[in-house]
């Protein structure tokens, strides 16, 4: 199949981005993910078919909103699991950097693996991405296990194979409290974050509960009833332990 | 004296403005751009503080007295119909700039010249009695505005107004919207403005008396009148207008005095201010060179100046709060802007309009405009931005757009629309509900609500599924019938407004030679877009009552929207605003005005909705319509700058009486921290205005605003107030309270 005519399955355009990457961001929503975080707010993207459009139809869609990226804004691709669709978004990124237009991905890493056929795909997908925005969810193996249903070696093995490669990145963590802010788990993930290179920014996502309603439409049961969200204390704290400020 | 000799003028450079009234040629040859940062304003002075805490004691009674402090029941309003009022008359020395509209600050004037009824009705509505004298002398010795027009009115006319599909007509009250040049009274004194008039008099006409000519004659007579009597109401005050200002305080002093005559004689719907920013910096900076006063001072001038513009009231009718709700005067007073030389026209009083912000706090009023260009000082993009995310007081036009069509020294006239300063005058009034003209299309001229042949009797549409082709060949028939009942009317309120309620205080202020332009509007915009897009892209069922009106509509399908980008809906858009441009350039129109549109409704967007039954997109019966040319509520799929491009595509020339946009953007979606915010909405503004949009309305809400809009969430201001968390969006009134206290808890970083 010509790569021209992979199409996406999109979930959902949002063109006023203003936090998923630097300045003003077109970001794509794709459909599907592997992983069930407890705490996801968009579990509407885990499955299912969005609309189909080639990588060429989006980018001419992200096109009529370069007069507000200026020399800060561009194209965003999140999910969903963008790393599921990596032909397409190296064809939506190939169209990006033929025009100079910033090209970023908001994973959570799931799918890396170093098996050669799917690390040749990804390194071409890496050759035109400027940025990956790569979300830690937990370090502890068996905790991260339990919260998201998947192991994390892989997602660390990215995050230093990015590093290696000296691929720039952002690194987010969504503060559950009293699931993702423990001060030993906090402090391993900065001692791992201070072992990469290419991070340029560190950021706490509080977590919080707007998600929720989207668990009910799908007449799923929301696993984190009752969870609080965190305090601004508990979210200084988690900046200290993380030494975000290091990073801006 | 030869006025050219004065010495007001010492330290002023240039040549015609001396020689003719030529306030742009005065501001381009002496203003000072300014492209620093904000670094150089000043805290308010204490004498500032101790006026706005009275101020805000006053309004807070007023509040607590349901919206009136108090009115005037005995004197009949005018320039001097009343002695020296202060804010504070125990402080009256601290108010460097004087004059009120009556004797009390927020006590409303009697104004019986737009219509008696109404006068008397705003008085005994909220409690208060018109004396019956004044009810004998304005029904049995002087005929009103609102007399003059029912006396004219047609059948039809009256019709259209009562089936509200024309809503909002300026026949009871006074039409607005005319900005005096109150800068002439600061650069030139009275006095010479009134030698100029007197010129002019004399040369109107060469002595064949046409009905023109002599209606010019009376007008400039009545404003020589007025002339004077703004002198006697200075000397009032204690001042003498009669030469020019001779220093910064006095030049804000004069042009306050132009002002305050037109809002202690008119009560129009909008009494503009207009672009005085530039042209009080010339004064400010002159003084501030030789010493005189200082910043501080400086500041202090225009906090006092904007405090009399914040309390200016009219005394309206509950029908008028329901059109225009929240009590607005609309005293729009623009900044910024790019001259036809390329210089940007910001100067450091600029900033200090946007300041007074900062220093008294938001404020509805004066409508602080900002006359936007992405060529703008980079500095002062910014502090505007950042007054409109700490303060959603400020509104944006684009002045790439307006200058090639007014020039480089217009004013805003009401909320959005563009005037030349003392070279043209508005004759404005009300909006076409196209939305119910579509339905009347679909059902013959039939009005579903009262049963009433209001329009033409064509054959009604009886097919089950509408057709695209067939609706609009009834729809352009529908429409035509209403842009010319809608011109007409219009036609005829203003020869009687010109006859019984002649704004001479404003029009002394403005060229004898003076361009009209004719506003009409646009109210439904969105819903029949959306609603012709359904009937094209997907298919739309009629359901009939025994009578075979259609009153439900079915849509099956999806369809494009306006609001998304999307062509499709977007083309139907730009077409609907071509033909009823069209459509109103077909007719004959007063004092051959040029005619224009806007697509705009204030408030009113909820009183026409209650008027205009279900629509095919959608939208219920009563629902409110979507205000101005926003998409309407929910249709927006893909985000903020999404709806800011199918906006954009309206072109400005077709509807220069102003396209307006209102956008409400969470703070939290806006950036991380208030730096990131300040550059994020520079460059949405950039994008947007760059793409030839005209206008829009920035609402940034903080903590405050959330809880108001959990304790009123009726308020139509929060109807689409959006929150967006990392990576999806949801309405704010649409999450229980236990959510909405958590956002809220969430924005502001402690537990309530």
């Amino acid at each position: 199949m010509n790569n021209n005519e992979i199409k996406g399955n999109i979930h959902s355009i949002e063109t006023f981005g203003l936090v998923d990457g630097p300045g003003v961001r077109f970001v794509i929503f794709l459909k599907g993910c592997k992983m069930r975080c407890k705490f996801c707010h968009n579990p509407d993207t885990w499955s299912g078919e969005g609309q189909r459009l080639t990588a060429s139809e989006i980018f001419n869609k992200a096109k009529r909103y370069k007069s507000y990226w200026r020399n800060n804004g561009g194209i965003t691709v999140s999910g969903g699991e963008p790393l599921l669709q990596m032909e397409f978004i190296t064809e939506l990124f190939k169209l990006a950097k033929k025009e100079n237009i910033s090209a970023a991905i908001d994973t959570a890493g799931q799918p890396f693996s170093t098996e050669e056929k799917w690390l040749t795909k990804f390194k071409s997908l890496a050759e035109v991405t400027d940025l990956f925005i790569l979300d830690l969810k937990e370090m502890d193996p068996a905790g991260h296990k339990e919260l998201t249903g998947v192991d994390n070696s892989n997602i660390l093995e990215m995050a230093r194979w990015l590093s290696q490669n000296e691929k720039r990145m952002w690194i987010r963590h969504v503060l559950v409290p009293g699931i993702t802010d423990g001060e030993d788990d906090l402090k391993k993930m900065h001692e791992f974050i201070a072992g990469l290179k290419t991070v340029e920014k560190v950021e706490i996502l509080p977590y919080h509960t707007l998600g929720t309603l989207k668990w009910a439409e799908l007449n799923k049961k929301y696993p984190l009833e009752g969870v609080p969200t965190p305090t601004s204390e508990q979210i200084e704290a988690a900046n200290r332990i993380l030494h975000t400020e290091l990073y801006k | 004296m030869d006025i050219r000799n004065t010495e007001a003028w010492n330290g002023f450079e240039g040549r015609i403005w001396k020689e003719e009234i030529n306030v742009r040629d005065f501001i381009q040859k002496n203003y000072r751009p300014y492209d620093g940062d904000e670094a150089f304003l000043e805290e308010p002075t204490e004498a500032t503080n101790i006026l706005w805490n009275k101020v805000q004691e006053l309004q807070k009674e007023e509040r607590a007295n349901g919206g009136i402090l108090d009115m005037e029941t005995k004197i009949v309003t005018g320039l001097t119909a009343y002695g020296a009022g202060y804010i504070d008359s125990d402080n009256k020395e601290l108010e460097k700039i004087v004059g009120l509209q009556t004797d009390r600050p927020l006590k409303r004037a009697f104004m019986p010249f737009g219509g008696i009824k109404m006068a008397e009705q705003a008085c005994t509505t909220n409690g208060y009695t018109p004396d019956p004298e004044l009810h004998k002398i304005f029904t049995e010795y002087v005929t009103t505005h609102n007399q003059g027009v029912f006396d004219a009115y047609t059948p039809e006319m009256k019709a259209v107004r009562h089936n509200k599909i024309i809503t909002g007509l300026p026949d009871t009250y006074g039409r607005g919207r005319i900005v005096g040049d109150y800068r002439r009274v600061a650069l030139y004194g009275i006095d010479y403005l009134i030698e100029q008039k007197k010129k002019d008099f004399a040369n109107c006409g060469d002595g064949t008396m046409t009905e023109e000519v002599i209606r010019l004659r009376e007008e400039i007579s009545k404003q020589i009148r007025a002339l004077n009597g703004m002198k006697e109401m200075a000397a009032i005050y204690g001042y003498d207008i009669s030469g020019p200002a001779t220093n910064a305080r006095e030049a804000v002093q004069w042009l306050y005095f132009g002002y305050l005559a037109a809002i202690k004689t008119q009560n129009g719907a909008a009494m503009s201010v207009g672009r005085v920013s530039t042209f009080l910096d010339i004064y400010i900076q002159r003084d501030i060179d030789n010493g005189i006063i200082t910043e501080k001072e400086a500041q202090e001038l225009i906090d006092h100046l904007v405090m009399k513009f914040r309390i200016v009231k009219f005394a309206r009718i509950p029908s008028y709060n329901q059109l225009f709700s929240g009590d607005p005067v609309w005293a729009t007073l623009e900044v910024a802007g790019i001259g036809v030389d390329g210089r940007s026209m910001v100067t450091k009083n600029d900033f200090r309009f946007l300041h007074t912000l900062e220093n008294m706090g938001p404020s509805p009023e004066p409508n602080l405009t900002v006359l936007y260009s992405s060529a703008l000082p980079e500095n002062f993009k910014k502090y505007a931005s950042k007054i409109s995310i700490n303060t959603s007081s400020v509104q944006y036009e684009n002045d790439d757009v307006m200058k090639p069509v007014w020039g480089d020294d217009y004013s805003i006239c009401c909320c959005v629309s563009a005037t030349q300063t003392g070279k043209e005058m508005q004759f404005f009034g009300a909006r076409a509900n196209l939305a119910k003209c579509l339905l009347y299309a679909i059902n013959g001229g039939v009005d579903a609500k009262t049963r009433e042949q209001c329009g033409p009797m064509i054959r009604p549409i009886t097919s089950e599924y509408l057709d695209y082709d067939e609706v609009i060949q009834k729809y352009e028939i529908m429409m035509d019938w209403l842009a010319g009942v809608y011109v007409n009317a219009l036609n005829l309120i203003h020869y009687m407004h010109d006859k019984y309620f002649y704004e001479a205080a404003e029009m002394a202020l403005i060229d004898t030679d003076v361009r009209r332009t004719f506003a009409t509007g646009i109210a439904g915009f969105s819903h029949v877009v959306d609603s012709l897009s359904a009937i094209k892209y997907a298919k739309v069922r009629t359901e009939r009552d025994t009578d075979g009106i259609v009153l439900h509509y079915y849509t099956e399908g999806d369809f494009p929207k306006y609001g998304n980008d999307d062509d499709r809906a977007d083309d139907i858009a730009v077409w609907l605003l071509r033909t009823f441009l069209d459509k109103v350039k077909k007719h004959h129109t007063y004092r051959n005005s040029e005619p224009t549109t806007s697509i705009l409704t204030i408030t009113s967007n909820v009183v026409y909705g209650k008027a205009t039954g279900d629509m095919p997109d959608g939208r219920k019966a009563g629902e409110p319509l979507s205000p101005g040319a926003n998409p309407s509520y929910g249709a927006e799929k893909s985000g903020l700058l999404a709806s800011l491009n199918s906006v954009a595509k309206l072109p400005y020339h077709i509807a220069l009486d102003g396209i307006s946009n209102t956008q409400t953007i969470n703070p939290d979606a806006l950036g991380h921290d208030a730096q990131e915010r300040i550059n994020n909405l520079v460059q949405v503004m950039d994008g947007y205005f760059d793409q030839g949009a005209h206008h829009l309305n920035v609402n940034v809400f903080g903590t405050d605003k959330l809880i108001d809009a959990m304790e009123h969430p009726e308020k139509e201001e929060y109807a689409n107030f959006t929150i967006r968390v990392s990576g999806y969006a949801v309405k704010f009134i649409d999450l229980t309270r236990e959510q909405q206290l958590d956002v809220i808890s969430r924005t502001c970083h402690e537990t309530l």
